[in-house]
């Protein structure tokens, strides 16, 4: 049994992005707070705070949760990743360069909820149809892209994956995208 | 906006989180999957004193079947329900409705409990599992109780759980597996809660005629309504045009939704005579698919 008074801190232990945190922490801090305020992870962006925006999603042991509708006290001994978490070496994970591609963000402040759901969604489906994708994407809002961007994004590392499965053959992207970056 | 101040307990197991209850009263909060409770606390709709955390209680996260019964424990999460198999096997109507719950996202924390307990009148979980004729195991610390659907629901989010009882388990019976389902909705956007949700399950002979039918309507009053007038029309006939018609006006007959900012009333009426409709199609042709002679 647990118990913290309201105005006691608790020394809260959590591994974000692969790094040990200790911080202290009042109960009713929530996770999207803690990440932001408490680990200087401000990439969790915070729109809505009731569950309806999806900007707060992270992942918490693998699954992608909205960090606003939990307090950080629950993700006690958890495995955090955020999206600071995926770049690795200075390399974007394949996501971020499709959306980067496909110009699925405007503004940006929708993108790293979508990046985590998109993650764990990749992880769970090998082969998702239009509608599958859709269907993650309901529990985001972004206000800028109309959304058409983010699908063929997502559809673009799809194909991607698949390529790399079937033959380490030509590497010359599908064009999936409607628009293309042009040449800086 | 940030949730007002409150202390935190974890009990380790159900009685601890009972004892709490008895301790803390009517200022003792029960926290599940924390997706209806957190907007509500960061609304500061509601403002606990104590903060009882039981998202943790492995011993209430199970699926298993036992017997005639398909027993599932009130922590287990949405999402694990929607994929699990046996569910599939045993209860298909439930892996329809889970999907219509909120988004993956939040599938991923809810329990399956929280919904019942929480009791929208639209909610997925509670007009399927009363379709599907369920009941559930009340704790308290002076012991345990088991209550029907069909007694549980009061009024507009409360059920006859009381202060001091947590809800540990759904019982589904599924000695016989109904032949034919359909759980459909109509929602103003993917994802949110429905205007109005409907339910059913059917049973048919080798002639085709119905010999078993329970469907339930949601977002049509204060609770979720089992449709019997319905139900007793149906009983011994085949599904024509015409009786498909009579029951889902029989169903709708005397149910009485309020109008609000997302629906009219009689909005709400007539989607109800459609879904009512709609579900209980489908659920015969898949019945008829399955046993019948068509
Ligand atoms: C964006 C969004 C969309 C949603 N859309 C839908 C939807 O379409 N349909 C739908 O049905 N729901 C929807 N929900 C709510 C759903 O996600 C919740 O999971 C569910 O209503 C409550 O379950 P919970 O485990 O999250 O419970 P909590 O939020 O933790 O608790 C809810 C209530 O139940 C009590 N409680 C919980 N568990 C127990 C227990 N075992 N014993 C006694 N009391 C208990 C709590 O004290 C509290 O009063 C939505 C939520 C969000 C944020
Ligand atoms: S901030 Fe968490 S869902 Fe909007
Ligand atoms: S890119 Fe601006 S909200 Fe999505």
């Amino acid at each position: 049994m647990i118990k913290v008074n309201r105005n006691e801190w608790f020394n809260l232990r959590m591994q974000v992005n692969g790094k040990r945190y200790e911080e202290r922490v009042e109960p009713r801090k929530l996770l999207s707070d803690f990440l932001r305020e408490d680990c200087g992870l401000t990439g969790t962006h915070v729109g809505c705070e009731h569950g309806v925006c999806g900007a707060c999603t992270v992942l918490v042991d693998g699954s992608a949760v909205r960090s606003c509708l939990m307090f950080a006290i629950q993700a006690e001994g958890a495995e955090i990743t955020t999206v600071e978490g995926l770049a690795q070496g200075g390399i974007p994970h394949p996501l971020q360069d499709a959306f980067s591609e496909c110009h699925a963000l405007q503004c940006g402040f929708c993108t790293p909820g979508i990046l985590m759901s998109s993650v764990e969604f990749l992880e769970t489906h090998s082969n998702p149809g239009t509608e599958e994708i859709k269907d993650m994407l309901s529990g985001h809002l972004c206000r800028c892209t109309g959304y058409k961007g983010i699908v063929e994004a997502v559809q673009r590392v799809v194909h991607r994956q698949k390529e790399g499965e079937e033959a380490s053959g030509s590497g010359d992207a599908v064009s999936i995208c409607s628009r293309t970056t042009p040449a800086v | 906006m940030k949730p007002a101040a409150f202390d935190y307990l974890r009990p380790s197991n159900v009685e601890e989180a009972c004892q709490l209850l008895l301790e803390y009263g009517e200022e003792g909060k029960l926290i599940a999957g924390g997706q209806s409770l957190l907007p509500i606390l960061n609304m500061r709709l509601s403002t606990p004193e104590f903060l009882i955390d039981i998202s943790g209680l492995q011993e209430l996260k199970y699926i298993h079947s036992e017997g005639d019964w398909l027993n599932i424990g009130a922590l287990t999460r949405q999402r694990d329900v929607e994929r699990s198999a046996l569910v599939k096997e045993a209860a298909p109507l439930l892996s329809e409705a889970l999907p219509y719950i909120g988004h993956m996202q939040t599938r991923n924390r809810g329990t399956f409990g929280g919904s019942l307990v929480h009791a929208d009148p639209t909610a997925e979980i509670p007009l399927s599992l009363l379709a599907l004729n369920a009941s559930v195991v009340v704790q308290s610390a002076e012991g345990a109780r088991e209550v029907e659907l069909n007694d549980f629901f009061i009024t507009y989010l409360t059920t006859d759980i009381m202060p001091g009882e947590i809800l540990r388990e759904v019982k589904i019976p599924v000695g016989s597996i109904p032949m034919g389902y359909s759980f459909q909705e109509y929602s103003r956007k993917h994802g949110d809660f429905a205007l109005v949700a409907a339910a059913c399950v059917l049973d048919t002979d080798e002639q085709n005629r119905i010999t078993g039918v329970r469907l339930t309507l949601g977002g049509v009053d204060a609770v979720p309504v089992l449709a019997a007038d319905a139900a007793d029309l149906l009983i011994g006939e085949k599904l024509t045009d015409t009786l498909l018609q009579e029951a889902s006006r029989a169903a709708s007959a005397h149910v009485d939704p309020e109008g609000d900012l997302h629906a009219s009333r009689e909005y709400r009426l007539h989607l109800a005579q459609v879904f009512a409709a709609k579900v209980m199609e489908t659920a015969y042709n898949r019945a008829v698919a399955k046993g019948g002679t068509a």
